[in-house]
């Protein structure tokens, strides 16, 4: 008799636990952390994505007008890229901390 | 003007590129600041905090040679390839940074948040680092910050242009 009631304080705890969807409260936990993730980390490539073509786009553009000045452009080209880039590692971070924290 | 007279602006630039010397100027840098960075990385987070840092550290150093080497040879190449290099060695570096963090995620000697946090932090100091050189070389070509720029700006505040600073600085070497 004890042990059918143990079980159906289990069941009962269990459907608790449970969401609409059938996943228990961890594992909708689990599934929103994916889910964040993944956005958190496809959102942030797509500006320093649009940033890097515009800033190579307009690099080119000047070596293009005036290609003695190729080796500035390029520096400072270069530095662009890097801190454009920083934004897309904040975001990948972010995934680091949703997905594997 | 007949159409051979006129250069293509989409040649190569032929040369050492100046990006590459850069990213080699930070790996230097980063390399020696590593083990401070590491100490550091263990007295907040411990052991795994120090593995976590000294991954990120070269991770951050892989991606910004990758990313230079990747401009150095598409511009020697053609300045639209450029252009193809640099985004798709965005998106690549990205995936490779991905793979990398990936690999180590069940890692028990190594702190994710220590990493993440040591991934950002290493990337824009660095980069912070090298635009103070390079900021200065553009302003003032022909001269790098150094004991002498530095005592001349510290010791007259009056050479303020950059002219007064170049001749001042000539005169001195």
């Amino acid at each position: 008799m004890s042990n059918f009631i143990e079980v159906a304080q289990q069941a009962v705890e269990l459907a608790q636990n449970t969401s609409e969807s059938g996943l228990t409260a961890a594992e909708q936990k689990s599934a929103d952390a994916a889910t964040g993730a993944g956005m958190a980390y496809g959102l942030a490539a797509i500006g320093p994505g649009i940033g890097i073509g515009y800033l190579v786009g307009q690099a080119v553009q000047a070596i293009a007008r005036q290609p003695e000045s190729a080796g500035q452009v390029q520096t400072v080209m270069f530095l662009g890229i890097a801190f454009t880039e920083a934004l897309a590692l904040l975001g990948f971070v972010v995934f680091i901390m949703l997905k594997f924290v | 003007m007949k159409d051979e007279d006129t250069p293509s602006t989409l040649a190569g630039i032929p040369g050492p590129s100046p990006a590459y010397q850069v990213a080699l100027d930070m790996l230097k840098r980063g390399t020696i600041i590593a083990p401070l960075l590491v100490a550091l990385g263990a007295a907040i987070w411990g052991a795994d905090g120090a593995a976590a840092v000294a991954y990120a550290l070269g991770l951050v150093l892989i991606n910004f040679w990758l990313s230079a080497a990747i401009i150095a040879a598409t511009t020697r190449i053609s300045l639209a390839l450029l252009m193809v290099g640099v985004l798709f060695g965005f998106l690549i570096r990205l995936g490779l940074i991905f793979l990398a963090v990936w690999l180590v995620r069940d890692a028990s000697w190594l702190d994710m948040f220590a990493l993440g946090i040591a991934i950002i932090i290493t990337h824009l100091g660095l980069l912070a680092w090298e635009l103070r050189y390079v900021s200065a070389s553009l302003a003032f070509p022909g001269l790098k910050p150094g004991r002498a720029t530095a005592s001349i700006n510290t010791s007259s505040t009056s050479l303020t242009t950059p002219a007064s600073v170049a001749v001042s600085t000539a005169t001195k070497e």
